[in-house]
């Protein structure tokens, strides 16, 4: 959708009756995110075991780091062992990797992506420009610190990180799901003003709902 | 079987072994076509966690009705093939609903479901999934001319509509299969499979690689996991029928998984031998030889 296409207008019906339309009010809902109660005990833990154990990765490339991530399906690294299956829709998948540096345009599209991805969804950040900024540090068109914009749940440092540390990340976020602590989403729905807030000081021209449904 | 409530055990009964063969099979040939490309390939129980996992999201979006009742329309179709099936001979047990004439009623349950998918997916009202089902629809009605002029052949044949007829008619020996009596049929028939079993080279309607994963684009957590579940089912139901139609039928489960097992095999083999056809190909690739093969079929049975 192009910026235009979101403007405020007057449309013509076939019959000549003028409509008004506000494209970012009606063709997208303003609800806020909510958080959801974890279920009780027992279903939790099932759940969780689950959930850690049939991670499906968003396949979005975002700085050089993404280089790294393609090994893992082949045969020498082969991540498909241990539960990690690429998918091609945040609907469907719930780990978002950040793979490296985010300039300011794709951090839109992350976002718009992260909200996409359903409750519960974990984001696991690559190498040192997601932690500092790392050799972007001073870059005036990327951002230093990646939780500040969405809540991280495993950082891989390096620069870039080899595959193995990719797994050994995977692992960690396995050990987190299954303890209970993969909560990023609730975090993000909770602390959702100060989350987009810091998001609008970076993005100037923000131009999509405030929740991407 | 007088009792409508013990037919309805053994039909959940059905189901339930069908469901957790199908996600056997899966894993299986996953790991099958890994090992071709030197991986290890997923756990043989990844499928099942996928399963649960895609369950256990705890928000889910709704597009609208159509939307919803998209993946259960398509659980529908799996299911009911499935049940209208006699999926073991002579089994009053395991005939489930089949009665006389349901091979027309299990032809059209093939394409219930993918319809029902095709409106579902059309009120996600995501461009993907609109070119994933223009995609998936032209390829279905390629596949199907071939599929049913087989199915025509083999009823012309026995002089019957009932696949428990066809399957009687098809025992005794090896040599008394569909599959020797009228070759051509069965090779139209099986070759039209290939696209049915939606694996490569036909699989350009789900491949993640092409317009991403095609119609379920904007289906999550559990209406993904509703279509995961036909994703078992609906192929088993149609090895059962292919079985049935072409092999002789089996007396029981475990000549059932063997049966079911080769024929599945061999849309693998294929699958793991040839890339993928772009949808212009395959349409023209069904038009062409498995075509030819069904009318043929059909000639010879007439004159
Ligand atoms: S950490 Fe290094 S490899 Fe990764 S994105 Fe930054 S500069 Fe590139």
């Amino acid at each position: 959708m192009s910026k235009e296409d979101l403007e405020k207008r007057t449309v013509y019906s076939p019959e000549g009756e003028p409509i008004e339309i506000d494209p970012l009010n009606d063709y997208f809902l303003d609800l806020r995110p909510e958080s959801y109660a974890p279920r009780n005990g027992v279903i939790e833990q099932f759940a969780n075991w689950a959930r850690a154990e049939s991670l499906w990765v968003l396949g979005f490339g975002t700085g050089c780091g993404a280089i790294e991530m393609r090994p893992l399906m082949t045969p020498r690294f082969d991540a498909y062992r241990f539960g990690i299956q690429w998918r091609p829709t945040p609907r469907q998948s719930s780990v978002f990797v950040i793979s490296g540096y985010l300039s300011v345009k794709t951090l839109k599209r992350v976002i718009r992506s992260y909200e996409q991805m359903q409750n519960p969804k974990f984001v696991v950040a690559l190498g040192s420009c997601t932690i500092n900024g790392g050799m972007y540090w001073d870059s005036y068109n990327t951002i230093n610190r990646l939780d500040h914009y969405l809540p991280v749940d495993v950082y891989i440092t390096g620069c870039m990180p080899r595959p193995e540390a990719l797994l050994a990340g995977f692992e960690e976020l396995k050990k987190r799901i299954k303890a209970g602590k993969g909560d990023g989403a609730n975090k993000y729905a909770d602390n959702f003003d100060w989350y987009k807030a810091n998001q609008k000081k970076i993005i100037k021209d923000w131009d999509m709902p405030d929740y991407n449904w | 079987m007088e009792n409508i409530w013990i037919k309805i055990g053994y039909a959940l009964l059905t189901i339930f072994i069908v469901l957790n063969y199908g996600l056997l099979l899966q894993g299986l040939f996953r790991k099958i076509g890994a090992r071709v490309g030197r991986r290890h390939g997923i756990r043989i129980w990844q499928p099942w966690v996928d399963i649960i996992k895609n369950y256990t999201f705890r928000s889910r979006i709704y597009h609208g009705v159509m939307y919803y009742l998209g993946p259960v329309f398509r659980l529908t179709g799996g299911i009911g093939l499935l049940l209208f099936l006699p999926v073991i001979y002579g089994s009053e047990m395991f005939s489930n609903f089949s009665f006389t004439g349901d091979l027309m009623l299990v032809l059209y349950f093939q394409f219930f479901g993918v319809l029902g998918m095709a409106l579902g997916a059309g009120e996600s009202g995501h461009p993907y999934s609109a070119i994933g089902v223009s995609r998936g629809l032209s390829q279905v009605t390629a596949f199907e001319l071939p599929l049913t002029l087989g199915v025509l052949a083999i009823g012309l044949q026995y002089h019957t509509l009932n696949i428990n007829e066809i399957v009687a008619a098809q025992q005794g020996s090896i040599l008394n299969w569909t599959f020797f009596t009228n070759p051509f049929a069965a090779a139209a028939m099986l070759l039209s499979f290939l696209g049915a079993m939606g694996r490569s080279p036909f699989d350009v309607v789900l491949a993640p690689q092409e317009i991403p994963i095609g119609p379920p684009t904007e289906f999550n957590s559990s209406l993904l996991g509703v279509l995961q579940l036909n994703r078992a089912i609906f192929p088993v139901a149609k090895l059962i029928l292919f079985m049935n139609l072409l092999f002789g039928g089996a007396t029981n489960w475990g000549e059932l998984i063997i049966k079911t097992f080769f024929i599945y095999f061999w849309s693998v083999f294929v699958g793991i031998a040839f890339p993928r056809f772009r949808v212009d190909q395959s349409v023209r690739w069904f038009l062409s030889i498995p075509l030819i093969l069904g009318v043929i079929a059909i000639i010879l049975i007439k004159f």
